[in-house]
């Protein structure tokens, strides 16, 4: 029996292609949603097809891959990937944020600040930020078209009559470039002010719903809200437990059940760094 | 000066069979029409045509913008439409259901069409859903309650304020008292008569209620298997019929 | 101190090799081969073929080995063997009235020319543990026909067609779209929604079929012709220009006869559903046939009120493999997310408490 022989970084060059011009579609229209025929690959949809096949495409045997899932390159979805890219294409990886030239993430934007030479790839789930208020995509469609995004502040509005403060704190809306409102994926919104004005590039791949889209490098990016209820992130009453950081995402760990628990960064590199530069 | 609404020849087939035929009139800023008619005589598919709902088979719809200029309906792109339908121009429903979010609350409905044109200012728009519920006799405090905790009175008045809001020019209003008891018609109707002689609106309005068309409008038109064969002034069509159907259906009216 | 939870890599690895433990069992028990995955669980093989969308007994039987019977997962290893393959072209079409047919009913009819041929079916067989199936017995012999088959046995729907009672075939307007290489987009053509049925999960069809009969979107079906048996595959290379027979493929097809219809220039004439897969798999080219006919409520003026008549509802969750992906996904670590929401939950209840106080007060 033959057994099927794999082209660098698993992807044939047609595919490649394919999501290549998706990817420049996408770049040249920031925050517009491009579809494309998204392959079936070896790990489930839904467990980051969107961001593996975006990063197949772009990758070349001189990259770095930085993989991270929740801030941490440990995890073992972030495993489980970054294994694939190096039986694939035997690239060289790191978990350091400022040695990688590619980043995939799932759900986080690392703390370290990003430079021009590197390109972040998000792993997004539902890339329709307007699909909980209209589930029907050939309403969505004509809704982007004619930048009508009145529905969006409605529930914005709703969270606010019914809560008294804006009830969404992660895939935080945001306008990019003025034009398309996007869904910046699963990121808490601590982390949506790093989508504007980054020197990276950024790529949105979405493999179930096969959907690409980009914010090109220093690019504005809005997050909505209300004048008298500003756009807020996300702050907490004490620092990371293991490095003292007050400015990073912090996970909680249940250290007993009766209540104890502990505060550390989900940047699992960052927090490294920062506790070496304080030793 | 320009009548707000030129309708020339407007026709709507589907397939073989006749929706509306032949429908020529004007409407002046202010004016309100009634088309009256049996259900079958074509006044929806008219009004829905008018509206920009539907595509008319034949003929056509002039509308003048508020910078004074004449647009034929068929002419705007889907962007201009939508805008026009949302700003300009108001719709009520039958059903309130089909005019209302149901989904979010009474406030949210009032303030969306705010929000769709650019208001970003949740007190102001609050204040303005509030202010507006009041003018449509809802009390204030209700404006978190979702529609489906209003009554049918309640939910068409709404739906009346979350079209007025932006200050429309035009409303196409189809039944809107169809459903509801008769204590309750009577109080919209009058709510309607005097938001339209306030603020100056003109409106078109379907029913097949001769009351209605009496109370609302200045103008009349009568409608039968598609055809408009009778148009006059509300009080001389109602006062002297002169079509047979016309003379039929006010005459089996108990009560004018 | 606490220290990071590290070793995720390891725990990985480890897991794989527990999984190669249990997928093998007991060694004293002899291992699974392919033939008999192939010979014995040939239905499985033959829905692995149909939703992993390749034909392939060898490799099917395979996934069915390493997924340990597991059929989705197995739909989905052939689907990623799939995309990895070369693409040479399309076959011709596929002409099922040339069928060597090992089975053939119609339920329109009592007899039909070439005859109602039974063939191997769980049909009328009495539902009953057959404990004589713990030894390993050879079966009878069963009988053979006194005469062979017809050559070409014509089509029910055909004949129907042919006096004008039911409406012709849709005709090919263009070349069909290919759900493969194109993103689906709605409102979709029959040839897409075809393919995405005959790709999508056996039991939301079946259910989706199910609820058509018991009257969400009522469409009055009779079996008209339900055929399983060996079609030839032809494909023209481009350096010949001409088609050669490149293989035979098992395969079955279902013709529902449906509700009639008429209109002021047509009178009327029943409608179709069609279902065919690879193998033997009725209850799957069944329920297709059906909800194809409900799908096409749009062209022949039916109100969509049905979730079976629902394109987008029906084509988007249709792929068992995009949905066990998402729905097994919330296993993956959602902890920063959480942590956001227990952040803000923390923070309104804590207004709303001190808002409390304050009015005791």
């Amino acid at each position: 029996m033959n057994a099927p022989t794999y082209n660098f970084a698993y992807l044939n060059e047609q595919t490649k292609r394919m999501i290549r011009r998706a990817i420049l579609k996408a770049v040249a229209v920031p925050g517009y949603q491009v579809p494309f025929a998204s392959r079936e690959m070896p790990m489930p949809y839904g467990w980051g097809t969107g961001g593996v096949q975006v990063t197949a495409a772009i990758l070349t045997p001189d990259d770095t891959l930085k993989v991270i899932d929740q801030g941490a390159d440990d995890t073992t979805n972030a495993v489980s990937i970054r294994k694939f890219f190096v039986k694939t294409s035997g690239v060289a990886t790191t978990e350091k944020t400022e040695d990688a030239t590619i980043i995939q993430t799932r759900h986080r934007i690392p703390e370290t600040p990003l430079t021009e030479d590197q390109i972040l790839v998000f792993q997004v789930p539902i890339p329709e930020p307007l699909r909980f208020l209209e589930p029907r995509e050939t309403e969505t469609r004509v809704m982007h078209a004619l930048e009508e995004y009145g529905v969006m502040q409605v529930k914005l509005y709703e969270d606010i009559a019914q809560y008294g403060q804006i009830a969404t704190t992660y895939a935080y809306p945001a306008k990019v470039a003025d034009r398309y409102v996007f869904d910046p994926s699963p990121i808490p919104k601590f982390d949506n002010p790093k989508l504007n004005d980054c020197p990276a590039l950024q790529l949105f791949g979405a493999g179930r719903e096969k959907r690409i889209y980009a914010v090109p490098p220093y690019t504005k990016v809005v997050s909505l809200d209300f004048e008298d209820h500003p756009f807020e992130i996300q702050t907490w009453d004490r620092p990371c437990a293991i490095c003292g950081s007050r400015k990073s995402f912090l996970d909680e760990i249940l250290t007993d059940d009766a209540g104890g628990q502990m505060f550390v960064c989900s940047d699992t590199d960052f927090c490294a760094r920062q506790q070496n530069q304080s030793a | 000066m320009n009548p707000l609404l030129q309708v020339e020849g407007l026709g709507k087939t589907y397939g073989n069979r006749l929706g509306c035929e032949d429908v020529s009139f004007e409407l002046q800023a202010g004016e309100v029409l009634a088309i009256v008619g049996e259900s079958g005589s074509g006044k929806t598919t008219l009004l829905r045509c008018l509206s920009g709902h539907l595509q008319a088979s034949s003929g056509r719809v002039l509308y003048a913008q508020r910078d004074g200029r004449s647009v034929c309906l068929a002419d705007l792109s889907e962007a201009e439409r939508r805008m026009l339908m949302r700003t300009d121009w108001g719709f009520v429903h039958q059903d309130a259901r089909e005019g209302l979010r149901m989904g979010v609350s009474a406030g949210a409905n009032v303030g969306e069409r705010l929000m769709a044109v650019g208001a970003r200012h949740y007190g102001h728009i609050r204040s303005t859903a509030e202010d507006w519920l009041t003018r449509v006799e809802i009390n204030r405090e209700r404006i978190d309650d979702s529609p489906w905790a209003y009554s049918g009175g309640m939910r068409q008045r709404l739906q009346i304020a979350r079209n007025l809001v932006t200050s429309p020019r035009l409303i196409f209003m189809d039944e809107p008292t169809g459903g509801l008891d008769v204590s309750v018609q009577a109080r919209l109707l009058d709510l309607i008569r005097g938001l339209v002689r306030k603020f100056n609106l003109a409106a078109i309005v379907v029913t097949h209620d001769l009351a209605v068309a009496r109370l609302l409008s200045s103008r009349m038109m009568v409608m039968q298997q598609g055809r408009v064969i009778e148009t006059g002034l509300t009080d001389q069509v109602l006062e002297d019929p002169q079509a047979p159907y016309t003379q039929l259906l006010v005459s089996s009216v108990l009560q004018v | 101190m606490y220290v990071a939870v590290k070793g995720g890599e390891q725990a990985i690895d480890a897991a794989h090799r527990l999984l190669a433990e249990e997928r093998r069992g007991d060694t004293s028990v002899p291992g699974l081969t392919l033939e008999q995955i192939a010979e014995q669980l040939t239905l499985a093989v033959d829905r692995v073929m149909t939703e992993g969308s390749l034909y392939d007994r060898e490799w099917a039987a395979l996934a069915v080995k390493q997924s340990r019977g597991d059929l989705i997962e197995a739909i989905f290893l052939i689907r990623a063997a799939r995309t990895t393959l070369a693409r040479f072209g399309y076959t011709e079409p596929m002409n099922t009235k040339a069928m060597r047919v090992k089975r053939r009913v119609s339920a329109a009819f009592k007899d039909i020319p070439g005859g109602q041929i039974l063939g191997p079916t769980f049909d009328y067989t009495h539902r009953l543990l057959d404990f004589g199936l713990t030894r390993d017995e050879k079966p009878e012999a069963a009988a053979t026909a006194p005469a062979d088959l017809e050559q070409t046995m014509p089509r029910v729907l055909e004949m129907l067609a042919n006096e004008g009672l039911i409406e012709q075939p849709s005709a090919a307007a263009r070349e069909p779209d290919d759900l493969t290489q194109d993103p689906l987009d709605f409102p979709a053509g029959r040839d897409l929604r075809l393919q995405n049925l005959a790709r999508g999960d056996e039991g939301f069809l079946l259910s989706l079929a199910y609820s058509t009969q018991r009257g969400y979107g009522r469409t009055h079906p009779f079996a008209g012709e339900i055929r399983l048996g060996l079609v030839e595959v032809s494909f023209t290379p481009e350096e010949l220009g001409f088609p050669i027979v490149i293989g035979e493929i098992m395969v079955t097809e279902c013709e529902m006869i449906n509700q009639f219809h008429g209109s002021n220039e047509v009178p009327p004439q029943f409608t179709r559903g069609y279902g065919l897969g690879f193998g033997q798999c009725e209850r799957k080219a069944m329920s297709m046939a059906l909800v194809d006919r409900s799908l096409r409520a749009g062209e022949l003026g039916e109100e969509r009120i049905a979730p079976a008549q629902d394109e987008e509802f029906v084509l988007s969750h249709s792929d068992n493999v995009q949905a066990t992906g998402f729905v097994e996904h919330l296993k993956l670590p959602h902890y920063v997310d959480f942590q956001s929401e227990l952040v803000m939950l923390r923070q309104m209840r804590a207004d709303i408490e001190a808002k409390t106080r304050k009015a005791a007060e």
